[in-house]
């Protein structure tokens, strides 16, 4: 969350929103399996995941997507809302590794205050696992 | 070869009874901590009072739980997304979007209605591929206020 908080009249369409960096260990995989109730085991059980031939345990799908909800929250935290955000998974992370929340904004709309964004996960070589998008509503800028 | 059976395509469109969500105030909080947020409006009722909140509100991608019950399999009860095809027996989540039309509380039971919108079928990397696409609706006091997009893939 900024400091400042953030209006409509702040942002323009090719800003870079600052990356939200995080390493999902195993604890908070298992945190999230009973927040999400995913009990999927590849998410939890090493013994099973590798019987799946898959190299160790996978980061939950819907954890980055949670992820990518967290990293639009705190843009538009505490005057704005996020409207909706989606993503597709398109390569697997694994936990203990940091992966990075990136977006850009690619449109606003100043009759609604709506801004359209392209957001994604990516892992700190730079591949990006986990492409979606968000729309958040910012207020204007009250008059003093 | 289709994939898509007709057997499937009478699925389309059709809605699944109703499932219903709490949404809780300790679900809320681990949500939050699971997935690393330090925002007081997930965790402090009189901060969410404060910033004019009925109660806590719901992260994004928080829309409760399931009222659970022996002998239920958790997330069980809406439309099959996966074994629709005998022959493709593994199963990926594609992807996930979440549409807000209100803002969710600490406290709010959600009705979820869930339909089958869509067959795809593809040949990728990892073969033939059948994509099921499913929509959810969750409305409080018959009033939308999240709807869910999500994907997933037969193979």
């Amino acid at each position: 969350m900024s400091d400042e908080p953030r209006y409509f009249e702040t942002v323009a369409v090719g800003d870079d929103l600052a990356p939200l960096r995080d390493t999902l260990t195993p604890r908070r995989l298992v945190m999230f399996a009973g927040a999400a109730t995913d009990f999927y085991e590849i998410h939890y059980d090493r013994d099973h995941a590798a019987s799946l031939g898959l190299p160790g345990l996978l980061v939950h799908g819907l954890l980055k997507n949670a992820l990518l909800g967290r990293f639009l929250h705190e843009w538009v935290a505490p005057a704005g809302r996020v409207l909706g955000y989606g993503c597709d998974y398109r390569g697997m992370d694994a936990p203990g590794e940091e992966l990075t929340c990136r977006g850009v904004v690619t449109d606003t709309h100043a009759d609604s205050g709506m801004i359209e964004l392209e957001i994604r996960v990516e892992t700190t070589d730079g591949t990006v696992t986990t492409p979606g998008f968000g729309r958040v509503f910012l207020p204007s800028r009250p008059v003093p | 070869m289709s994939l898509i059976t007709d057997e499937m395509r009478k699925l389309l469109g059709v809605d699944y009874p109703p499932v219903y969500y709490d949404v809780d105030r300790s679900a809320i909080r681990l949500w939050a901590m699971a997935v690393g947020y330090t925002d007081p409006v997930f965790y402090d009722e009189e901060e969410a009072r404060r910033v004019g909140h009925p109660a806590l509100s719901a992260p994004p991608g928080f829309l409760g739980h399931e009222r659970y019950a022996p002998g239920v399999e958790i997330g069980s009860k809406g439309p099959p997304i996966r074994g629709l095809n005998p022959q493709l027996t593994r199963s990926l989540n594609a992807g996930t979007e979440y549409e807000y039309l209100a803002t969710v509380f600490a406290g709010d039971v959600l009705e979820a209605t869930t339909r089958i919108v869509d067959f795809q079928q593809r040949t990728g990397s990892i073969g033939e591929m059948l994509i099921i696409s499913r929509e959810t609706t969750y409305r409080r006091e018959g009033e939308i206020v999240a709807v869910l997009r999500a994907k997933a893939i037969n193979y």
